[in-house]
Formats: structure tokens, sequence, C-alpha cells
């Protein structure tokens, strides 16, 4: 049996200096970065929500709909899961292919009059090892409960996507490492994309005591609901 | 004073952090880490590198802080800079630009700029390049709104920033077209300093009997330097709205600091606009009035932030820290602290700040709410622990160490 070492991340970041008013200028700008930049605005947009989840699922998504106030494309854009793509570059497309056809029904460009403008932005993520380990569910759903939510980050978003393996590091390391398919199963139908890393802890650890017959666990402190499905310690 | 330690962040900061900043230091003991800033004490700089620079040192890194030396006349000179660079039109002579320069020389002669990673903090002591020599990099660090720029004074700044190896902004709309990298990080409060710590009911109440405030009514409140773009006169004039139907008492507390000279002439011009109204108190505290900021945040219903401009705008995650509901002026880093109706409001207008107040005053069940959820954004986000992790990535990417190979 293999043990789990849990790996935390850290993200540098950097400011491109390209910047987008309206819609077009999004589409135009986005075909141009490079796929560090779709990933930071996709993918990464979790890691920087781990307890407040954002009204939409990623940043161009959030941009439409509370800067420019196009809730339409907001909402188009919301709904994308990146799990449905295979690379980066598919992805860019689809979010392409969304904008181009929005921007097809309407007769004026979309622009921000109020808000702010839309700031491409990249960063690289550097892997931190944690320390903590596990060798059984138990240990395991232990090591859950206290790592830092970059660590749920990094195995169910960040190291997946980089192997372009189709389930996270927990789903196949309790398969794998634990022979306990059903909860692994389980864990890889929870949706990493659908909120905050915190919801999603509160999610996995929920599977790993009903697994373990534990009453239910919630961390300390844990009282209450955020928009995003996240608890908030009291 | 609380000793400088990592361990000393385990209650406070997210689960698992220190053991991170343990490994995430791992690969730059030894390196050699300056800042170099304008002022010892009074600002959010000062105050940060306060309890930064130990907690490097804490961490392995060989980190040291520096202040430029300057007189009046040189912060007459920086403060005309800071306004400029805020978009405020102001008079910038050749004789003002040598002022500067001169300073800058003569601190670069003085200071031991001698480091594996050099970061200047603002536009004060940004020249201090001209003596870089070949060994370590340079960064700038700006912490102010420069997003509008009166474009001389940015042009000449921009011809020393562009010999950095990068800058560092607090927002991504603060930055400038520049060669070099620019790098986003958030500045942070700490939650062990004077100003953010615990503090009992009988605390809080002694210190609020001291600076002459009654906790009789709701209080609100609003912590900043006399400075036009913090808009105190807006914040008055919103709370002489609300209390046409709604008791309440305004506290206006402001801080001043040794490069900020145009301070007192704001604050005359608050005096006036407040009057002589028995629930409007002005109050004017020295830079190391920490306690007593704590203790007014922690005693008020409602905390304001009504800046027209900001660079950051700390105080709102001092507020939110201590479980406050904050109203911001949609202006700079408090945009990203407050996320609208559930870490707080941002408003545009006095009549939207009034608002506000008075639904926060009348609805203590959302306030309490708010205040708490405030409270944990701010304990993952912009707590010095997540700072560090930051500076630590910085002195890895830009100060010679690899960013490859994990921790």
């Amino acid at each position: 049996m293999s043990r789990f070492e849990f790996v935390a991340c850290s993200e540098l970041i950097q400011i491109l200096g390209l910047r987008a008013d309206d819609e077009r200028e999004l589409a135009e700008i986005l075909a141009e970065v490079s796929l560090d930049c779709v990933h930071y605005h996709t993918h990464g947009h979790f890691l920087r929500h781990g307890f407040v989840g954002a009204p939409y699922p990623n940043d161009f998504a959030t941009w439409a709909a509370i800067q420019v106030r196009d809730r339409v494309l907001g909402e188009r854009l919301g709904v994308v899961s990146p799990l449905e793509f295979s690379s980066l570059e598919a992805l860019r497309e689809e979010i392409l292919t969304i904008i181009d056809d929005h921007l097809s029904h309407l007769t004026i460009v979309p622009r921000v009059i109020f808000g702010e403008p839309f700031d491409f932005i990249q960063s690289r993520i550097v892997e931190v090892p944690t320390g903590v380990t596990a060798d059984s569910l138990e240990e395991f759903r232990d090591g859950l409960a206290a790592i830092q939510p970059s660590a749920i980050y990094f195995h169910t978003i960040e190291a997946p996507r980089r192997l372009a393996r189709p389930e996270t590091d927990f789903a196949a390391w309790l398969r794998e490492g634990l022979g306990r398919t059903a909860l692994a199963e389980a864990v890889n139908r929870v949706d990493p994309y659908a909120g905050s890393l915190e919801r999603l802890r509160t999610e996995l650890l929920r599977l790993c005591d009903a697994d373990l017959n534990r009453p239910g666990h919630v961390p300390a402190g844990l009282m209450a609901n955020t928009r995003s499905g996240a608890s908030i310690p009291g | 004073m609380i000793p400088a330690s990592l361990e000393a962040y385990r209650e406070v900061a997210p689960p698992g952090t220190a053991e991170f900043l343990y490994r995430l230091s791992e690969k730059v003991q030894g390196r050699s880490f300056l800042h170099v800033n304008s002022t010892r004490q009074g600002g959010g700089v000062a105050e940060i590198l306060m309890r930064m620079v130990p907690l490097l040192n804490d961490l392995g890194v060989k980190a040291s802080w520096e202040v430029l030396d300057g007189d009046p006349e040189f912060f007459r000179v920086t403060k005309a800079f800071h306004n400029s660079l805020q978009g405020e039109e102001q008079v910038i002579t050749d004789d003002m630009y040598e002022i500067f320069l001169e300073c800058n020389r003569q601190n670069a002669e003085r200071l031991p700029l001698d480091a594996d990673l050099i970061m200047i903090h603002d536009p004060q002591p940004v020249a201090l390049i001209l003596r870089r020599d070949t060994r370590g990099k340079w960064v700038w660090r700006c912490h102010i709104d420069a997003s509008r720029p009166q474009r001389r004074v940015w042009n000449f700044l921009r011809g020393y920033v562009e010999r950095y190896d990068a800058a560092v902004f607090s927002l991504p709309k603060f930055a400038q077209r520049l060669p070099i990298p620019q790098y986003l990080v958030y500045p942070s409060i700490d939650p062990l300093s004077d100003k953010n710590r615990e503090l009992s009911d009988r605390e809080v109440a002694g210190i609020l009997s001291r600076l002459g405030v009654p906790q009789d009514k709701p209080i609100l409140l609003q912590v900043s330097r006399f400075d036009r773009f913090k808009d105190p006169v807006g914040v008055i004039n919103a709370y002489r709205m609300v209390k046409r139907r709604t008791e309440c008492r305004l506290v206006l507390a402001g801080g001043g600091a040794v490069d900020d000279p145009e301070g007192q002439v704001v604050l005359a011009e608050v005096r006036e606009a407040a009057g002589r109204g028995p629930d409007i108190h002005v109050l004017e505290l020295p830079p190391d009035a920490h306690l007593e900021i704590n203790a007014l945040q922690r005693a008020a219903t409602v905390v304001l932030q009504k800046s027209t401009r900001e660079g950051f705008g700390l105080t709102v995650a001092e507020a939110m820290w201590k479980g406050k509901p904050v109203i911001g002026g949609t202006a700079g880093g408090i945009t990203v602290q407050i996320v609208y109706d559930l870490t707080g409001y941002t408003v545009n207008s006095v009549e939207g700040a009034a608002y506000r107040i008075r639904y926060l005053l009348h609805n203590p069940e959302a306030a309490t709410r708010i205040g708490r959820i405030a409270r944990e954004h701010v304990r993952r986000n912009f707590l010095i622990t997540r700072h560090l992790a930051d500076y630590l990535m910085l002195l890895r990417a830009v100060g010679g160490a690899s960013l490859e190979g994990g921790a």
C-alpha cells in the first residue's frame, strides 16, 4: 500500500499589463495570451476563492456579469465547466466561441461604463509538500481536515490537470492505495468547480466520515453557510 | 510587544499555515532581503514592515529594514509627487525634482544597499536604484493607486522604475506599461499587533473613556489619515443624513505620519465641517496610537472607509478582522476586500453611504452576519501570514532561488 502525502501550493502572480474595456477586446486579447493566463482565470480562480466563493466560477464570467453588467454573457460563461475540456486550448476555444456567438446577436459591444476593466494575469504555481501523510483512511480524513486549502486545490484541480488525468489525486489514492473503489467513485463525483475550496473540503470529509461510520464532521467552529456553500468559523 | 515568532500565529492563521511557511522558506534560508521605505512610524507600509522583517528572520531569511532620511522640504516634494501620482493636479518645479534627487543621492551613500533582494517601497526612495551594483536584485514595491497619474511626474519616476528587475503592485489596475515583470501582492494586517489583537470589553471601555467618546449610542467610525482622498467631509455629510432619524455618534480618527505634511490642513477643514455638535468626535491621534484605534474599531457598530482614491485601504481589513460590517468607497483595494453584501458594502456616493449606514443600524442581524464572514475572509486573504508566503515566493523567483523543484 502506498502512502499519500498532502502537497499544498503557492502562486506568484504576474500582471501582464493587458487590459480589456469591452467584450470584443476581451476575446481578442484572450485569443493571444499564454495558456498560463487562461489557467489563472479559469482553474486558478478556485485557488483564490478558498472560503468566499465568487458569484461566478471563472474570472471571465464574473467580469461580464459584475463589471460590464452583461448578465447574459456572465451566465453563459459561468456554466462552462473546465472538467469537460481535455486541454486549456480547448477551454479557451469554448470561451471564445461563446463570446463571439453572444456578440453576433448584439448591435453594440457591451463595455465597462461604471465598472473596472479586465486585467489579464498569469501565475506560476510552486508545489509545497506539507509533511502530512496518510497510510489509512482515518489518517487521510484527519489530514484532509487539517491541511491548508491550497492542498485541496492542488490535489483536486491542479495535479489532475497537469497529468491530464480524469480523476483527482484523492480518488486515485483511495482506489489504488486503499482499494476503496466505492468511496473513490463517490469522491470523484464531487465537482471541484462548483464552489469554494472549503465547500469541497466539507463534502469530502462527509464522504470519508460516512465510509468510516463516523458521525458527520464539522471542522472546529464551523457554523453557517456562505453564498458558495462554505462553512464559516465563528 | 508580541515576540516575532511564527509559532505565535498558529492560533489565528488558517489551519496548516505555519507548516506551509516553514516548507516554503526552505529554499531561501540565509538569503538577504533588505526593505527600504521613508518612515519608521505611521502609515500602512511601516506597520507591515515592523512585523514582516522579524518574521522573515524567524523563517531563516536575513531580512533587514532601512529608512530614508529626509527633511521637511523633501517630504513636501514627495507628498506633491504622491498626490500627482494619485491623479491630483500639482505644480512640480525643476527645483523640486532636484530636492528629490539630492535626498536620494545622499541616502544612497549612507544606506547599506547590499542584499540578494532589495525592495524599495513607494516613490520616495525610488532613485536609490542609481547606486545599484551588480550583486542582488532590485524590486520596486508600489503601494499607492497610481493608475491615473499626472504624466509628467510618472515619466520622471518611470526612468528610475525601469532600472529595477521587477515591480510589485497591490492591484492589477495600478500596474503601468513597463518593460519589467510586474507582480501582484496584496498587503496585509498583523492580527497580533496592538492595533489588531483581542481586547476585553473593559479595556475598550477604558480607552474610549480616555478619548472622551461615550458608548451610549451606536458609533460610526472612520479611521484614516486626514487626507482629502479619504473623503472625511463626505463621511460627515452621510452621518448628518442618517442622524435626522437615527441616533448615532460619529468618530473620525486620524493618525499622522512624518511624510504627510498636508494632514494638518485637511484636519482643519474637517473640524470646520464637523462644527460643534456633541455627537461628532474628531480625534487627532499620534502615529503610535494603535491600541486606541483597536478599541475604537471594536466599539464601533459600523466602520466606514469612504475613500475616493485608495492604495489598498487596510483599515478595511482591520475592521473586518474585528467582525465589523464595513462600508467602503469603490476605490482601490477596498473593492477586493469587500465582497458586496457578503463581507460589507461598497458605495459610490454620500447618499449610498448614508443608505447603507441606516440599513446596518436598523438590521443588526445582517451586520452580525456580514461581520462574521468578513473576519473569515480576512483570515484567509489579508493576514501577514499570507503576505509572508508572497514575499518568500518573490525571494525565490526574483532573488535568485529557483521556483522549480517544489519546496
